[in-house]
């Protein structure tokens, strides 16, 4: 073997190797995070973490909504613009499933069935409608699917709008209102015993009681961190499947995958329904943290946002769309809600305090920034595609794609990939 | 060249097949048989309907008018899975590989109507799915080996070399273990030792028992390892028979060879 072949070949084995081991660090790296974050946030806002523990957890459902989108349009390539319905239709079905809702509608009847019961509910439900959607629509390729589902992602928060007081069917949704003073999970009473709480003599564990105000906000987030846990795994293990093998055929080349013996209808369906079923899972979930559920919530620009997540993160890669889940939320929900803020501060800081004060049509620097969020929030979109098209951390396709490095030869044994 | 029986059991009957396009008939009122085990050939000038006879077989288009059967069945208007899963697999003229999969995975791909995993094996990754995944990897390591790019296993379809992509997308079709396999020009664009070592590799296939239906724009490639030729010219059939019969067939001449010649 000549000398430069080998140097190559370190190069390939180098790349390859970090590229396993660079999902494996992420990995490690997201457990540590999600495991010290709560006592990061109490040492840094000293005591009172529990704001941050809490949006952390809101967190947590995006990264749910990513990684189940990330199954119909990194996996299978098939563009969802509505993936919010389905959110919606999860959050609604625990909503009315586990709150007095019902009992001001037709059915004059209210259920309160229990938390865990309702995920799988709304999993089901979610994938259900996923699969009404999808099979009408699948024979539809690349633009128009897109279309079709945007049309989804507005008729159905609409629909839950107006099923509203006043509707001619009578009040099911709450309409404009939503549906509110939804019940929180309960623990089987076996895992609540008397070992767990404050006020009794056995108090090991802290409570893990969801109606606990104190308690509450770090509950939900050991709850979203399980719940993103079983989402990675069914994720992961789809991925290296007979049917995430048979999604990614019908993404490259859907003639090729047909005539190959993959039922190109069936397997896009099933890709539609188990992503819509993820967004259901997370949607139950969020209901429950909110204890309110309004269609305002789930806009097309949730949807947008995940996708964008998605995208950014790196389409295809698990680990990456994880983190795009995470950065996208931090920029959203941390960065523009704080940056008009820091604007004043730095103004302040250099002098140029009188720009703080409305003069005119100048609505003074909180207000301008403020208005111009949506600004930053794209300038940020433009700079990060523009500077890693492939994503943050996509997966190996991408990467190679964007490189169009060629590979000669093979340096790693077969079997790593298949155990 | 082996010979193979009269006797031998049909295993493709084309049953007077015409396909329209709008005006145009592509394939005009053609009919023939390939007997099991043969190496079949279809040759015809540019444009002579070919392909498209090999998508209406294949499912991709349904013929206008006639009848396709396969084994004795009827498989005429069948869906493009469902014709690969009772055992017809194909290449492509043009080549259509999954492009970002390693090699592997499209020999696995090719695999996949011979797997049984459900959607519950592959969320829970059951003892089912490993035993599934690890038998598929081995067979799809021995189809790579079989057509002799063992060692681009790894890398992706794109990247390979023509002619390698040319191998791949044959142990892809032969990933689903298929009974009769069609060749879709897969010397197209090679030179003449590629050429030579494809129809070696072709003879390979037919040894292991697969009935190969050939397309070529090239005759002189098929002469050697056809056992019977059928020569397609503006949708119909001009001539059938053994390689040194349709050679000197005057209407083949004519509409094919005199153009060359």
């Amino acid at each position: 073997m000549s000398r430069r072949r080998l140097q190559s070949d370190l190069a390939t084995r180098w790349t390859q190797a970090t590229f396993r081991d660079r999902n494996r660090t992420i990995y490690t790296l997201l457990i540590i995070g999600a495991l010290l974050f709560p006592s990061f946030a109490d040492l840094t806002t000293g005591g009172s973490g529990n704001h941050l523990v809490s949006t952390a957890a809101d967190a947590g459902v995006y990264v749910l909504l990513a990684i189940g989108l990330n199954i119909v349009v990194g996996f299978a390539g098939l563009l969802d613009l509505g993936y919010a319905a389905f959110f919606a239709i999860g959050a609604y079905t625990y909503a009315l499933l586990a709150s007095s809702q019902l009992s001001g509608s037709p059915l004059h009847t209210e259920f309160h069935l229990p938390f865990w019961v309702l995920l799988l509910v709304a999993m089901l439900v979610a994938a259900t409608f996923g699969a009404i959607l999808g099979a009408p629509t699948l024979r539809l390729r690349g633009d128009y699917l897109a279309i079709v589902t945007l049309g989804f992602g507005e008729i159905v928060p609409r629909v839950f709008r107006y099923l509203g007081a006043g509707s001619p069917i009578g009040n099911w949704t709450g309409g404009v209102n939503g549906i509110s003073a939804i019940d929180p999970p309960k623990l089987p009473a076996f895992l609540s015993g008397p070992w767990f709480g404050v006020s009794t003599p056995f108090k090991i564990v802290s409570p893990f009681d969801f109606s606990d105000s104190n308690w509450a906000p770090m509950d939900y987030y050991w709850l979203v961190l399980i719940l993103v846990a079983i989402c990675i795994v069914i994720a992961t293990n789809l991925y290296s499947s007979r049917i995430g093998r048979a999604w990614m055929a019908v993404r490259e080349d859907e003639v090729a995958a047909a005539a190959s013996g993959i039922n190109t209808v069936a397997i896009k369906l099933l890709a539609f329904a188990i992503g819509a079923s993820f967004a259901g899972f997370a949607g139950c979930y969020y209901g429950a943290k909110l204890s309110l559920v309004s269609s305002e919530n789930f806009e097309f620009v949730v949807s947008v946002s995940i996708l964008i997540m998605v995208v950014l993160g790196g389409m295809g890669n698990i680990p990456g769309v994880i983190l795009g889940a995470l950065t996208i939320f931090f920029v959203q929900f941390y960065v523009l809600t704080n940056l008009p803020d820091y604007a004043v501060a730095a103004a302040n800081g250099v002098g140029l305090g009188f720009l703080n004060q409305s003069n005119g049509g100048w609505a003074g620097l909180h207000d301008e920034v403020q208005r111009l969020n949506f600004i930053v929030f794209g300038l940020i979109l433009v700079s990060v595609m523009l500077l890693r098209p492939q994503g943050l951390f996509p997966s190996r396709i991408r990467e190679q794609e964007l490189e169009k490095g060629t590979v000669e030869e093979a340096v790693f044994d077969i079997r790593e990939t298949t155990e | 060249m082996s010979a193979i029986p009269a006797a031998a059991p049909v295993i493709l009957d084309i049953d007077r097949v015409t396909k329209r396009f709008g005006g145009l008939t592509a394939v005009d009122d053609v009919s023939f048989d390939i007997k099991s085990g043969e190496i079949f050939s279809l040759i015809g000038p540019n444009g002579a309907g070919k392909t498209t006879l090999f998508n209406t077989i294949t499912g991709l288009y349904k013929p206008t008018a006639g009848a396709i059967r396969f084994q004795n069945r009827d498989i005429t208007g069948l869906k493009p899975y469902r014709v690969c899963e009772l055992g017809i697999a194909r290449t492509f003229q043009q080549i259509r590989l999954f492009a970002y999969m390693s090699a592997l995975d499209n020999v696995r791909v090719g695999e996949h109507p011979r797997m049984h995993a459900k959607i519950w094996d592959a969320i829970f990754k059951t003892r089912t799915a490993r035993r599934e995944e690890a038998r598929v990897t081995d067979r799809a390591m021995e189809l790579l080996d079989f057509v002799g790019i063992r060692q681009q296993a790894q890398n992706y379809a794109r990247n390979l070399p023509y002619g390698h992509q040319r191998r791949l997308e044959i142990a892809r079709a032969l990933g689903s273990d298929p009974k009769l396999l069609l060749l879709d020009e897969p010397a197209a664009g090679a030179n003449p030792q590629e050429k030579r070592d494809l129809m070696a590799l072709v003879e390979k296939v037919r040894a292991q028992g697969i009935t190969v239906l050939l397309i070529e724009h090239d005759m002189k490639v098929v002469m050697g390892i056809s056992e019977r030729i059928v020569v397609l010219d503006h949708g119909q059939k001009i001539a059938e028979g053994k390689p040194q019969e349709v050679r000197s067939d005057a209407k083949v001449i004519e509409a094919y060879l005199g153009k060359s010649a």
